[in-house]
């Protein structure tokens, strides 16, 4: 019985972006206007090459300990971001860089906290798992598996007891899913009608495991099933679905409904971590993701055929995000490490 | 022969209860199941169920009583031909086994889900005055119980951020009823019942932290806050040092800890080590009503993580509490319970009960021992144990969780690293033994330390 049930959900469980596109549920995609679209692959080409950088400074050993690129899955963060307003949080896990640029943190406080110097947003403290940043309703960056579930919750817990409307983006991994607080937190964010975004980033390995070897049903937008929160699967590459699917769930909490899954459908080219041999699927696997789903190239191709930009001005783009990125990773260098008396600072306030 | 009728015990903890009210008069027939009677504790109303059959022969205890001791002969039932006449002298039989009666099923639950309750009411402990208080306040006598749950209520009262959660804490009013009457005070809203998922809802008050509410985490006790542990060590304790100083959690996570009675293993045992072992945490662990009513007012407001440690055995018990506006004890500051010169002895929480009561023993044999209430054990206060030590020369500590890297074994390295030269005797510990919690009641005994054990120990490092 399990294995005939296993290869009924093989498609399913081994699918990658480029399998999806007919069976999404969701509803066709709205297109975004031209500044949108400009802003969107700006944004998702800063996070790019930033992650670019911070792995070629991780191989100069500038930046140490672990460090996990976000390359692949820069449609989520961007896209969610869009149906943000001011007051409500973020919150996801260690792969957080793309998460920060996409709040609005500086590229030169979160590069200087990839090397661990006394201008990174947590003074070298925290290092490339643990950022924070108040200003930007940013809440970490957390290095244990799935404890940012619970403490989404709680932040979610906190806009409706002031009486809010500001909703909490909650951010994991496909790995993260199978988690039990997870579910402790699903219960309760039902039960108390919290405005919580659980947003399932499913790049389709935790690690080296790929989704099905790790989880007995695949389809993890129905995870929240049990407790009767709705899910919906998104195309994490193409950031118009993301952005669209995001209002929706953000729409839904603001009006009081409780909490809302959106599991993203997406991918990432690198390893797990700087250290990842990645045996665990082939380089053709990540070439075609790359080749044909790319979520800036989409962008980048709407934008020609809508002449929208010229090649010309694209690259200008290119070459202003280079040049923050360089200047990020400059200071990152330059900057002194933290002085030896913050070891025994920011333990009790 | 007529059946005796005894006070039952409602919980391992239980010595005495009320009689509230006969639900049968003399005369009346009964048969195995009905209610006779009630029985009141401080902490929750029982139903008494007749066990044997027959007719109410005389009722031995008048409803009102206070204070009856468990296993007192309460009523007499006569068998058929029996009458009343034939029971004179039933306390003879007062020593038997409580087995003719249970409280019923149908009461309501007194047994939190996980753990028996306390009722006890044992002989009210000796505590000098309280020194941070100002001469001729007056002083009212409370429970340990009522001083937390007055913390509770003031600080709500004055912060409106301030909320508890936790399982029970609200419709049924606490499973130990500390948080009784907050419900009615603050509504739902402010005090709010968790399903039992100690790790989701301490990661869930963490949060609720980082945004910068007030939470008040009652674990219904601290052993299944090892469920809890990860959020309370990697999300709590440490956010605020990896945020560089930008976001921490001001958060308090109480309930009773250590050993309660015959409850075995799984929930009985100390975490004081534990946690003072965290950079980022505080710990507190009071003794009196008074340190536990001004300590957990100073937790609450604390910016940091609190871990606010109770002991079952101590709620029901009373102390005098200083009857102020605002009464708030500065964390990190140990009390000198009782003042000596030829040995110290330093504990916490309910080891202050042997440590005050050997120091009387050791007082009759003519050795003053300086008695040291930590109060707090991290940050711990060095100075008053040191100072102390310089005075006696000897030291001995005493803690009911187990000896290794205890809270007596810190004390002795930093007696050794501040203060060897004052020395005339090894640092010595009374600790719980070295093995899990038996349930036997002799083993459980032979597993926590003594006042006898503590005495030993002073006199040892005494040569005496």
């Amino acid at each position: 019985m399990a294995v005939a049930k296993s290869k009924a959900q093989q498609p399913d469980a081994a699918r990658r972006p480029s399998d999806k596109a007919e069976d999404q549920t969701a509803a066709p995609v709205a297109d975004l206007g031209k500044e949108q679209e400009l802003a969107a692959y700006r944004d998702m080409l800063l996070i790019r090459r930033f992650e670019e950088k911070a792995g070629q400074m991780y191989g100069m050993g500038l930046i140490g300990g672990f460090c996990h690129l976000y390359i692949g899955q820069e449609a989520v963060v961007v896209g969610m971001q869009m149906a943000l307003k001011e007051g409500d949080s973020v919150i996801t896990g260690y792969r957080d860089h793309g998460h920060m640029l996409a709040c609005g943190m500086d590229a030169k406080g979160v590069m200087a906290e990839l090397t661990g110097r006394r201008n990174g947003y947590s003074k070298g403290k925290g290092g490339s798992m643990h950022m924070f940043s108040a200003e930007k309703g940013f809440f970490g960056g957390h290095g244990i598996v799935a404890a940012q579930v619970p403490l989404g919750t709680g932040l979610a817990f906190a806009s409706k007891y002031r009486g809010k409307d500001n909703v909490s983006l909650t951010y994991f991994g496909d790995g993260a899913a199978n988690q039990g607080q997870v579910y402790e937190s699903f219960n309760m964010a039902k039960l108390w009608g919290l405005p919580a975004i659980y947003i399932i980033e499913n790049n389709q390995y935790a690690m080296g495991t790929s989704l099905k070897r790790a989880s007995a049903t695949t389809d993890l937008s129905h995870r929240g099933a049990a407790h009767g929160i709705p899910g919906e699967r998104v195309d994490g590459m193409d950031v118009r679905a993301v952005k669209a699917a995001g209002e929706k769930a953000v729409k839904w909490c603001r009006e009081g409904n409780g909490p809302i899954i959106l599991e993203m459908l997406t991918y990432r080219y690198r390893g797990h971590s700087m250290s990842d041999p990645a045996k665990y699927r082939t380089r053709e696997e990540v070439e075609k993701v790359r080749s044909e789903h790319d979520p800036i190239e989409q962008v980048r191709l709407r934008l020609l055929q809508k002449k929208w930009a010229t090649e010309d001005e694209l690259k200008k783009i290119d070459a202003k995000v280079r040049e923050v990125v360089n200047e990020a990773a400059e200071f990152a260098t330059n900057d002194p490490e933290p002085d030896p008396s913050e070891l025994y600072t920011d333990i009790y306030a | 022969m007529p059946i005796q009728v005894l006070m039952p015990a409602l919980s391992p903890t239980m010595e005495k209860g009320n009689l509230a009210k006969w639900l049968k008069k003399e005369g009346d027939k009964v048969k195995s199941g009905d209610v006779i009677a009630e029985i009141e504790t401080d902490k929750a109303t029982m139903e008494v169920e007749a066990v044997d059959e027959g007719t109410l022969g005389k009722i031995l205890v008048p409803e009102g009583t206070a204070d009856v001791a468990v296993n007192t002969p309460i009523a007499t039932i006569l068998s058929e031909g029996e009458d009343a006449s034939a029971v004179n002298e039933p306390a003879k039989e007062a020593s038997k086994p409580a087995q003719q009666q249970k409280p019923a099923e149908s009461a309501p639950p007194a047994e939190p889900k996980k753990a028996p309750s306390a009722a006890a009411n044992p002989p009210q402990p000796q505590v000098q005055p309280e020194p941070d208080v100002p001469e001729g306040t007056e002083m009212v006598t409370m429970t340990m119980r009522e001083a937390l749950r007055d913390a509770m209520a003031e600080e709500m009262r004055r912060d409106p951020s301030v909320f508890v959660m936790g399982e029970e804490v609200a419709e049924y009013q606490g499973a130990y009823k500390v948080t009784q009457g907050l419900l009615q005070e603050f509504g739902s809203h402010r005090v709010v019942d968790t399903p039992i998922t100690e790790h989701g809802f301490a990661g869930l008050g963490v949060g609720a932290a980082l945004a910068g509410l007030k939470p008040i985490v009652e674990f219904m006790t601290f052993n299944f806050a090892m469920q809890a542990m990860d959020q309370i060590i990697n999300s709590a304790a440490k956010t605020r040092y990896m945020s560089g100083g930008q976001i921490g959690s001001s958060i308090v996570f109480r309930g009773p800890n250590g050993a309660a009675a015959r409850v075995a293993a799984q929930h009985s045992q100390d975490f004081s080590a534990w946690y003072s072992h965290i950079p980022g945490l505080k710990v507190i662990a009071p003794y009196t009503a008074s340190d536990a009513k001004g300590l957990l007012k100073a937790a609450i407001r604390d910016p940091n993580p609190v871990i606010f440690l109770e002991n079952e055995i101590l709620y029901g018990q009373s102390f005098p509490v200083p009857k102020l506006d605002d009464f708030v004890l500065p964390i990190g500051k140990a009390r000198i319970a009782r003042a000596g010169h030829d040995v110290t002895i330093v504990s916490f929480s309910q080891g202050m009960s042997y440590a005050l009561k050997a120091a009387e023993e050791l007082a009759k044999e003519g050795i003053e021992a300086e008695v040291i209430d930590l109060r707090t054990l991290r940050p711990m206060d060095t100075d008053t144990i040191i100072a102390s030590v310089k005075k006696t020369g000897r030291i001995v500590t005493v803690e009911e969780g187990w000896p290794q890297s205890g809270i007596g074994a810190e004390i002795a390295a930093r007696v050794v690293e501040h203060a060897f030269d004052y020395l005339d005797a090894p640092v010595t510990r009374v600790s719980g033994r070295d093995v899990p919690m038996p349930y036997a009641a002799n083993l459980e005994k032979l597993a926590l330390p003594t006042v006898a054990d503590v005495v030993e120990a002073a006199k040892a490092v005494c040569y005496r």
